[in-house]
């Protein structure tokens, strides 16, 4: 979070404040909360849950919820629990890379956009304006069709899938700073268009695009879960929560509980992501802290 | 607004002209043999040279994209190469389930949503604001399938209240009516929370302007106020925002085809995957593309009609 103040004398005080703030928010508190479990579970997942995630017992096949199973069991008799736990880790290993990308990919056509202006600008903008008029979805499945659906492709197409918003915020933060003093100065003293666009304008754009990248992981999570479910992202056996989804749902009639647990731990997820997002833009956006209070 | 429109609908057709090239060109963007890519390594070389010269695969790569933008404008998008049928058709087929099915669900949104945000805002800061205000990021965050099965696994199969499979036929309305229930419910949960929180943003500034103050201390009653005055400026942003709203519907429609069982353009492109009948996918991605525009175009221009000041400034 320091990376959103200013000064490093400062850093401590404002960093506590943040929190703070944070706290006294009842959405912030939740999405906060939502966020710690998946960090522990990103980190220890394997070892928190109760069985092995492929550990198979047909046996006792798509049970419903019980104490040894605690939200019951697949149609190979996986303890659901344990996938879905270790399932978080697959999340965040798609979503964080592919929402990376996206930051990568979006500068790389939104700085030069923003800075050059003029023929530059309107050609990336058509650009831009062509993969936006295709839904994330419909762009993201369009490339796996061809490209076929490794893990890698999928973190790939994802990332073009979610780099146009991030192009979009970075023209507009560089047309905002591209005439401020400090840029001008720069100039005058001779200073190249790469040297003014990496050291000195990109530093001043990074807070607005980080929080951008806060607020896609909870979308990245939720478009790589659908791909799973369509059978074009990450493909089983591994436990994605989109494989589970798809297992659960040609099965939805006789044994409800894998949906179920899945749609929830996702509503749970994308909700608590986003709340904390939304808190931290309310609380760092000074423009927008006159509308909280 | 002649010229405005000009340059409109300049810049649509070159979004679309590279959206086909991109479109045209990806095939060829994939190392290796595209027919065997689209075929997979076991097709027999025979139906692979039938397959290669049905796309015009054996042409050059410029000529292809050009004959494919050809087509494309003059209505012909190629054809399914295991049917053989022509993709405009295999479209035009399914695309009307689709449309009542994006269409109804853009309306739910509405009728429910706009009437929630206009109670918030009327009565911010109570109780129930704040409850609906809750369950409106819920529902924006809330992944369309996720919407979609959660409605299937409770209305459909716990309470079996209603029918889980299938569009229906447009023979027996009733039963497509009822077949329409829940996926365009699940269609427009997102944009119920969405809305409700835009109308409640746009009419509370807008109570806060002067001239709702003059209408008042003019003794007004509060209703006619806050319906005929304030809500009519209010829905100027709602009216934009819902150009984009369609495409997005479009994207969920896939999930929401598949789920529900339906035909439409989701499940016709869903299947076309599955078989990677790459002419049907590349259609299915320009007619998407050119409703998302065409819509977001018409969403633009009564934004325009609804608001006299942007009229104004367009024509300084």
């Amino acid at each position: 979070m320091s990376v959103f103040t200013i000064t490093g004398g400062k850093t401590r005080s404002a960093n506590a404040g943040t929190v703070r703030r944070l706290l006294r928010n009842s959405g912030g508190k939740f999405g906060l909360l939502v966020v710690l479990v998946l960090v522990v579970l990103f980190v220890f997942g394997p070892q928190l849950a109760p069985f092995g995630s492929a550990q198979q017992d047909i046996a006792s096949r798509l049970q419903g919820p019980s104490f040894k199973h605690l939200l019951g069991t697949d149609h190979l008799g996986r303890d659901l629990l344990s996938r879905l736990i270790v399932g978080v880790r697959i999340e965040l290993l798609v979503a964080i890379p592919s929402v990376l990308g996206a930051l990568v990919l979006g500068l790389l056509l939104g700085l030069p956009a923003g800075y050059f202006g003029g023929a530059v600008d309107a050609a990336i903008v058509v650009i831009l304006d062509a993969l936006h008029a295709l839904p994330t979805v419909v762009l993201a499945l369009t490339l796996l069709a061809l490209l076929g659906n490794s893990l890698g492709n999928v973190i790939f197409v994802m990332a073009i899938s979610l780099a146009p918003s991030f192009a979009r915020v970075a023209r507009a933060s560089v047309f905002s700073v591209r005439h401020s003093a400090y840029v001008e100065a720069e100039r005058f003293l001779g200073a190249s268009n790469g040297r003014i666009l990496l050291l000195h304008i990109l530093p001043n754009i990074i807070p607005p695009l980080l929080l951008l990248v806060a607020m896609s992981l909870p979308t990245a999570i939720a478009v790589e879960t659908g791909l799973s479910f369509l059978g074009l992202g990450v493909r089983p056996p591994t436990p994605s929560w989109g494989v589970i989804l798809a297992d659960g749902f040609a099965r939805v009639r006789t044994a409800p509980w894998a949906v179920l647990w899945t749609c929830l731990a996702l509503a749970i997820t994308t909700l608590g992501c986003t709340l904390l997002g939304e808190t931290l833009r309310d609380i760092l956006d000074p423009k927008r802290i006159g509308d909280q209070q | 607004m002649m010229i405005y429109l000009g340059k409109r609908l300049g810049m649509i057709a070159a979004v679309l002209l590279i959206l086909m090239v991109f479109l045209g060109g990806l095939i060829h963007l994939v190392p290796g043999d595209p027919v065997k890519i689209i075929m997979g390594p076991l097709a027999s070389d025979s139906f692979a040279a039938s397959v290669r010269s049905e796309m015009g695969l054996d042409k050059p790569i410029a000529i292809q994209m050009l004959d494919f933008i050809f087509g494309a404008v003059h209505g012909d998008l190629g054809k399914d190469f295991v049917s053989h049928r022509p993709v405009t058709v295999m479209i035009g087929g399914v695309l009307p389930h689709t449309m009542i099915l994006a269409v109804t669900g853009l309306g739910l949104a509405i009728l429910i949503g706009l009437p929630l945000g206009v109670y918030s805002a009327v009565h911010a800061n109570s109780a129930i604001d704040k409850a609906i205000a809750s369950v409106s990021i819920t529902l924006i965050t809330l992944p369309p399938y996720v919407a979609g099965l959660l409605l299937l696994l409770t209305f459909a199969v716990t309470l079996a209240w209603l029918p889980a499979l299938g569009a229906g036929n447009f023979s027996a309305p009733l039963d497509y009516a009822a077949r329409l229930i829940l996926p365009s419910l699940a269609l427009a949960l997102g944009w119920i929370g969405y809305l409700a929180r835009l109308t409640r943003a746009s009419m509370l500034e807008i109570l806060g302007a002067n001239y709702v103050r003059t209408a008042r201390s003019f003794g007004l009653s509060d209703t006619r106020i806050h319906y005929l005055y304030a809500l009519r400026s209010a829905v100027i942003p709602v009216v934009a925002v819902l150009g984009v709203g369609l495409g997005h519907l479009l994207g969920g429609a896939i999930f929401i085809e598949v789920i529900f069982g339906r035909q439409g353009l989701g499940t016709l492109f869903y299947d076309a995957i599955a078989t990677r009948n790459f002419p049907v996918i590349r259609g299915v991605a320009v007619v998407v593309a050119t409703l998302f525009v065409v819509t977001n175009l018409l969403a633009d221009l009564s934004y325009r009609l609804l608001d006299p000041r942007i009229r104004v400034e367009a024509k300084t």
